[in-house]
């Protein structure tokens, strides 16, 4: 059974549909890439998901639970994390409040100790500016916050809009470097990117989203290889 | 000598729109609305005290207690009924409702308490300070009132730094949906802010209504915008810009009254606000907004 299961998912923004009907599947342990142009309805299937937005139709099963109807606070809890496009990290607050922040649902203050370490770990950067305010970190490292925050709620599955969106050639290699080190650990991750060389690079399968509808979907080696992809989305 | 008691009489009423001003400051930072229904909360709270205390003989700490409970209760139920089925609406829609409110809250008071003006009993029972050999005088109010408003201003800030509803309450009126990511219950958050505005609202009306004891359905509406002008004055949505806003409109207030006239103190007040506005848009310590693209 697939961990996370979208059945035939239709959003509006008033009378516009920006999702046409979409089913797809992450199974444990993945890494799924959504990639597609602009508009296309990536960040809103992903904002659909963790109940930021409603659906007009269709199905979001995790873990064998319809989450479709269940309020977005809720949802972290259940073990789903997301990583919004545009980072929000909160600004006004430092790095270890944005942190614990990302803790908020959990209750044992030991193991959310032990988290803690574990993302300065992943992050030094983040440890050596713990008691800066958010704002004034660098594009790169508001982004490792925005991860490291999602982190913090020990996600089973984590959802990333556009991590690499405004950043520097090193730090996007930087980027998916610890994308890939997230799913090593165990932790299933579906990644929405315009970057889909980088995507389709570090994915299991993928699916292409266009308009609103997935129109191809599969093996991420395999799409890279794609003719028609290797023409629309990696410019050869 | 006459300056400093009036100074100190400024710093008091200043106090008293300080912690008023904090539930316009607290609201207006989580959920982006001017709460004009706040004013009329402290006539509520007044009101309880008022009958309690004259009505059935209770102490003056209990009174205000329930007084303070009443008002929360209120604070809240005023969010549920009349702001949250209006949280997509445009800014005037809430804007117009909170007036509504306002109107209602007075009119109901006047309909349950009649229009008579109640001389309100004072429930400060400290005896005053004597200095300079009986030539300054500080009365019992004015001590308790000052002390009150930094003991909540502490009390709050505290609050907001160190506790975990504080801290969601920051990343709420700093980002509402990333908040919710985290797994923050944005509406209770809301409620929880109006609750602790509302029942502060109670403990400043009660110390407004000691030092000014005359009570009627329209008592909140004046010190409620004079506080409102003292949150914009220190900068909206910042707890310590309440505080400072607060004291120095007090201060204006009083010395205008005491060294220009009486009759214009309350247009001096104003007339600073304008002011206030024309230099630095975002208040004293308020924050220049930037429209992110």
């Amino acid at each position: 059974m697939a961990m996370l299961e979208v059945k035939n998912l239709e959003v509006y923004y008033g009378v516009i549909q920006a999702i046409k009907g979409i089913s797809f599947e992450v199974n444990e342990g993945e890494v799924i890439a959504l990639i597609g142009a602009n508009g296309a309805g990536k960040t809103t299937t992903l904002q659909t998901i963790t109940g930021m937005l409603q659906p007009k139709a269709g199905e979001i099963i995790f873990e064998g639970k319809d989450i479709s109807k269940i309020p977005g606070h809720k949802i972290v809890s259940m073990g789903m994390a997301h990583v919004p496009e545009g980072r929000r990290v909160f600004a006004e607050l430092s790095v270890y409040e944005n942190l614990k922040l990302g803790a908020y649902t959990r209750k044992d203050k030991k193991e959310i100790e032990e988290t803690l370490a574990r993302v300065y770990k992943s992050f030094p950067r983040l440890e050596e500016r713990k008691n800066q305010l958010a704002g004034t970190l660098s594009g790169g490292e508001q982004q490792m916050l925005a991860m490291g925050r999602a982190l913090m709620s020990k996600p089973k599955i984590i959802l990333m809009d556009e991590p690499s969106m405004g950043l520097s050639p090193i730090l996007v290699e930087e980027i998916f470097h610890i994308i890939r080190e997230i799913s090593a650990s165990g932790t299933t991750v579906l990644l929405v990117e315009q970057n889909a060389k980088k995507a389709l690079a570090i994915a299991d399968r993928a699916y292409v989203l266009e308009t609103g509808n997935i129109v191809l979907s599969g093996d991420a080696k395999e799409m890279m290889n794609n003719d028609s992809i290797k023409k629309a989305y990696l410019g050869e | 000598m006459n300056f400093l008691s009036y100074l100190i009489n400024g710093i008091s009423l200043g106090s008293v729109y300080a912690i008023i001003a904090l539930g316009y400051t607290m609201v207006y930072g989580i959920a982006k609305m001017l709460n004009f229904a706040h004013g009329d909360v402290i006539m509520v709270g007044c009101y309880i005290v008022f009958m309690t205390m004259s009505g059935q003989g209770w102490g003056a700490v209990p009174a205000v207690v329930l007084s303070i409970i009443v008002c929360t209760v209120l604070g809240i139920v005023i969010e549920k009924i009349a702001y949250k089925p209006l949280r997509k609406a445009t800014p005037l829609a809430v804007l117009i409702t909170a007036i509504g409110v306002s109107y209602f809250l007075e009119n109901a008071a006047l309909l349950i308490f009649g229009a008579d003006t109640r001389s309100f009993t004072n429930v400060v029972t400290l005896p005053a300070l004597k200095l300079a050999g009986g030539a300054l005088t500080i009365s019992g109010t004015t001590i308790v009132t000052f002390l009150a408003c930094v003991v909540i201003m502490a009390a709050l800030m505290l609050f907001i730094k160190k506790t975990k509803a504080g801290q969601a309450m920051l990343a709420v009126s700093e980002d509402k949906d990333a908040a919710q990511l985290m797994g923050v219950n944005v509406n209770a958050t809301i409620s929880l802010t109006f609750a602790i505005g509302s029942g502060l609202a109670a403990v400043a009306g009660v110390l407004f209504c000691s030092a000014y004891p005359t009570l009627t359905p329209y008592t909140g509406a004046m010190p409620g915008i004079k506080a409102f002008t003292a949150a914009v004055f220190g900068g909206i949505g910042s707890i310590p810009g309440a505080l400072i806003g607060g004291i120095l409109l007090g201060v204006i207030e009083i010395l205008g009254r005491a060294y220009i006239s009486s009759q214009l103190s309350d247009a001096i007040v104003f007339a600073v606000l304008i002011i206030v506005l024309l230099v630095k848009p975002s208040g004293i310590l308020g924050k220049q907004v930037h429209e992110k693209v």
